[in-house]
């Protein structure tokens, strides 16, 4: 029996709004470092306060796995990154909550490398050729915190990606790969750091990447039985420049055009994530069926996957992807909001700050698909839908008692009916937006929203809702996800605002 | 149906602190001012009391929890006292306590007294509340102005009112607030503004500026209760007696199911209406005095002339513009400043009301006295719009 071919299946991205113009940065910080300057062309990706790896890996796998909420068939999940926010307590689980994965699928924390994202990727393919998982998911985020005046801030970026691997309806086919483990340390994090160490970028480039890559390409070429000659893309994740990554296609007998664009200008290098989002850009913009696809990542050695594209690509074309990520950008000039929002400034938050974000576990699992997966109730005699569920319905015409199953809402359309925008209350971003959010299909939510226009907002606007830090308990080095409502700008309010009124 | 408490119980003497910021006094030196002039009033010995209520919201920052803050601070003489809390309608359900209990038997003559000090946080506004291990973990960490501002937004999207002229009918409330507080000497704002202050004054949750949230005080208020006949055998005159005393709580219906549109109170419109019943109101717009409604800001107060269906629906805006509500128009409202310029001591507030329509009852406001008031109506709110428990009691000259 002819082994079943075994690739990508399905991707998706997310790549958050913000991006930070380079020049605002490198202009913020000339006084102390003018050599910078130079740096300050393009922008980065930047993520809101309430974004870290697992928020944006949530994202990312929503768009790959699309509005349909019955998500069963996903067994085995793979969660790539170098800034997993718990230590100890398994990341892609809590993402595996989010996404209401069923609790059967196999959860794996793939980090400490910023092939990561590779590594998840070669586990997954594993696991679906070795028939232990049919449909696996392989996410991959990272969300690095740099210090300020580094050119790590204006190189880096924020962004996640997915993947899905499996054996039917293939993308992508597998067509082997290598990997190489090589002590070499370009930069490190230690156990109780923040930042990057960084050693010399010139020594990075000449005596690792320019050593190590070959050696990677030339294995999975090997192995796959694929000749350089056939390799269209070239997907390598590198902050030297194209003209480095086209030398380096060249070297190992590629053709240097086949070097795909790193995102360095309109995006930054998204960490354990980069290769991801570089594959997806590539799988989304320019591969065609037959292309034969190289995909690099560089980090305590390097790992070379290939595959081939099928003409199954087109099942993707709706698929938010990099590019359209990429396409919804928000302008941002303002750094120090940036070293705000990733905790370089000690700015006084006020005394309503002060109280004490202590989460009781407990309660947490008691009502764990509640606020991890926004699971509420529909009452199996009415239909009536609520959140949260109870058992005793809240419908007024009959409180029927103890019939209601789990209704996921994350995925369902809904409007504003009230908000406002509170200067009072705390927020990381004031003013504090937030409302009733209510269901088309029934139900209705009160809660934050994020990603927010100040003055666009109204009653009638759509929201879409996404997985988010809800607050940090910074005392006990604990956060709480929610869910929260972004307003769709496009659309209409049915409401007259005064400025508005003609 | 029951009964109801119609005239069963008379107010015997009443007592208020002078509201505001005060540093001078805890709130033990709040409480024993309300009770000393409420004791004046009735003109009794501590020894007559049989049983005290006491109301107070924040425990982190006040008396803390228990009976014992109130006994030991009066030395009442080791009678019952029940604390009882029900956010910001404390105050009502502290004198419902005190009422039923007399209608009961149970006791002649029964305290109530509300307190709050809640300038001992450090910061403006009010402290930030405990919601439980649930709670916190989904709602919007959001403020009161945040919630209750959300009332503008699905009232002009329901009655397709601009955010201009809502915004000018709730500046109207408050100038209209300031203008009666700067009457009342226990008031703790005494300042007359205009409109264009009220306009332009700095945003704290769109649409609700500075000038639309009511004042953040210290204070407390007390009052005394027992049947209509000890107290005209005490030689009591112009006895005022309890009409109708209704609390409605939401049961999630607002903040879970789809029929509530977010620009009314629904359980202000079933207090109200079971309200009237118990004291025979057939028609509030005309019936009523006077009315002192919880004005914790400004469009709470609009959206509540509708919900007491006095302004008929819609027409709030209308009624407010017109002068219906101001001292001089038909049905005043806030006489005494409100919750706005009075001031709003949480525990205290629903008390204040009472004290409010009991010395206009009386003929004893000062200034502010209206023209032979017979009704008056208070209502006090506690929670948010979307989940709230509210209080509507009805108070009047025996035999009105």
């Amino acid at each position: 029996m002819a082994q079943q071919a075994v690739g990508l299946t399905a991707y998706g991205a997310y790549i958050p709004r913000l991006r930070l113009q380079r020049k605002a940065v490198a202009q913020a910080n000339a006084w102390i470092a003018p050599n910078f300057l130079g740096k300050g062309k393009g922008e980065r990706s930047m993520a809101n306060w309430d974004e870290d790896a697992i928020t944006m890996a949530v994202e990312a796998a929503r768009d790959l796995l699309g509005p349909d909420d019955d998500r069963s068939h996903v067994d085995a999940l793979y969660f790539g990154s170098t800034t997993m926010p718990f230590k100890d307590r398994l990341n892609s689980g809590i993402i595996a909550a989010a996404l209401t994965l069923d609790e059967n699928v196999r959860a794996v924390d793939v980090a400490s490398t910023q092939r990561a994202d590779t590594s998840a990727l070669m586990q997954a393919l594993a696991a679906v050729k070795a028939g232990e998982a049919k449909s696996a998911l392989v996410l991959a985020a990272d969300h690095r915190k740099t210090k300020a005046v580094t050119s790590q801030e204006l190189d880096f970026g924020d962004g996640a990606a997915a993947v899905m691997i499996g054996s039917d309806n293939v993308i992508a086919t597998y067509l082997g790969g290598a990997s190489l483990t090589v002590d070499f340390i370009d930069h490190f994090r230690g156990d109780t750091e923040e930042f990057d160490y960084n050693w010399e970028e010139r020594w990075i480039r000449d005596e690792g990447f320019a050593k190590i890559v070959p050696r990677a390409v030339k294995a999975a070429l090997e192995k796959s039985g694929v000749s350089a000659g056939d390799i269209k893309h070239f997907v390598l994740p590198c902050i030297f420049g194209d003209k480095f990554a086209q030398q380096l296609a060249k070297r190992s007998g590629i053709a240097p055009e086949a070097a795909r664009d790193t995102l360095a200008l309109n995006c930054g290098e998204t960490g354990a994530a980069h290769a991801l989002v570089m594959l997806v850009h590539t799988l989304q913009k320019d591969a065609k069926p037959g292309d034969k696809v190289l995909m690099l990542h560089f980090g305590g050695g390097c790992d070379a996957l290939i595959f081939e594209v099928t003409d199954k690509i087109a099942s993707q074309a709706g698929k938010r992807g990099v590019m359209g990520s990429l396409a919804a950008r928000v302008e941002e000039t303002n750094y120090l909001k940036f070293l705000t929002f990733n905790g370089l400034v000690e700015w006084e938050k006020g005394m309503r700050a002060e109280q004490d974000k202590k989460t009781a576990l407990t309660t947490l699992y008691r009502n764990e698909d509640m606020l991890m997966g926004l699971v509420g109730g529909r009452c199996k005699e009415t239909g009536v839908v609520q959140f949260p569920r109870s058992r005793i319905s809240v419908n007024p015409n009959n409180h029927t008692v103890d019939t209601q199953e789990p209704y996921k809402f994350a995925e369902r359309k809904a409007k504003i009916l009230s908000w406002s925008a509170d200067f009072l209350s705390f927020s990381m971003n004031p003013p504090n937006h937030y409302g009733m959010v209510v269901f088309d299909e029934g139900g209705r939510i009160m809660m934050d929203f994020t990603d927010v226009e100040t003055g666009s907002v109204d009653s009638g606007m759509e929201v879409k809702l996404v997985f988010r830090i809800k607050e940090f308990d910074d005392k006990r080095g604990f956060r709480r996800y929610f869910w929260k409502a972004v307003p769709i700008a496009t659309s209409g309010a049915k409401s007259q605002t005064g400025q508005a009124a003609e | 149906m029951a009964a109801g408490i119609k005239d069963k119980v008379a107010i015997l003497g009443m007592g208020c602190s002078k509201f505001g910021e005060r540093w001078d006094a805890g709130p033990e030196d709040l409480m024993v001012e309300a009770y000393l002039e409420a004791m004046q009033d009735a003109g009794i010995e501590p020894t007559q009391l049989d049983a005290a209520w006491f109301s107070t919201h924040i425990d982190e920052i006040g008396t803390g929890k228990g009976g014992t803050p109130l006994s030991v601070a009066l030395r009442l003489p080791n009678i019952a006292v029940t604390r009882v809390e029900n956010f910001c309608a404390s105050g009502s359900e502290a004198f419902r306590g005190a009422v039923y209990a007399v209608a009961s038997g149970a006791a002649d003559i029964a305290l109530a007294v509300g307190v709050e000090k809640l300038k001992d946080t450090g910061y403006g506004g009010l402290p930030v509340g405990n919601m439980g291990t649930l709670n916190p973990q989904w709602s919007p960490s959001g403020s009161a102005p945040g919630n209750f501002a959300q009332l503008a937004s699905a009232y002009r999207a329901k009655h397709g009112v601009s955010r201009e002229d809502l915004k000018r009918a709730i500046a109207h409330v408050s100038v209209k607030s300031h203008a009666n507080g700067a009457k009342n000497p226990k008031a703790h704002l005494r300042n007359v503004v205009t409109e264009e202050q009220v306009l332009n004054a700095p945003m704290i949750a769109e649409p609700l500026g500075l000038f639309d949230c009511c004042g953040v005080s210290d204070g407390a208020a007390a009052v005394i209760v027992t049947t209509p006949e000890i107290a005209k055998a005490m030689g009591k005159k112009d006895i005022v007696t309890v009409k109708a005393m209704q609390l409605s709580v939401s049961n999630g219906l607002e903040s879970q199911h789809n029929s509530w549109d977010g620009s009314y109170f629904h359980t202000a419109r079933i207090a109200a209406k079971k309200a009237y019943k118990e004291a025979g109101i057939d028609n509030p717009r005309e019936e009523v005095s006077m009315i002192e409604v919880h004005d914790c800001f400004s469009i709470t107060e609009l959206v509540t002339m509708e919900d007491l269906f006095i302004s008929p629906e819609g027409g709030a805006v209308k009624d407010v513009m017109d002068g219906f509500y101001d001292a001089d128009g038909k049905v005043p409202c806030q006489i005494d400043g409100g919750l706005k310029c009075f001031g709003h001591p949480i525990g205290a507030s629903g008390l204040r009301m009472a004290y409010e329509m009991y010395l206009q009852l009386q003929g004893r406001a000062g200034d502010r006295q209206l023209a032979n008031p017979k009704i008056g109506l208070t209502h006090n709110l506690g929670g948010a719009p979307s989940q709230n428990v509210c209080s509507v009691t009805i108070i009047g000259a025996q035999g009105a």
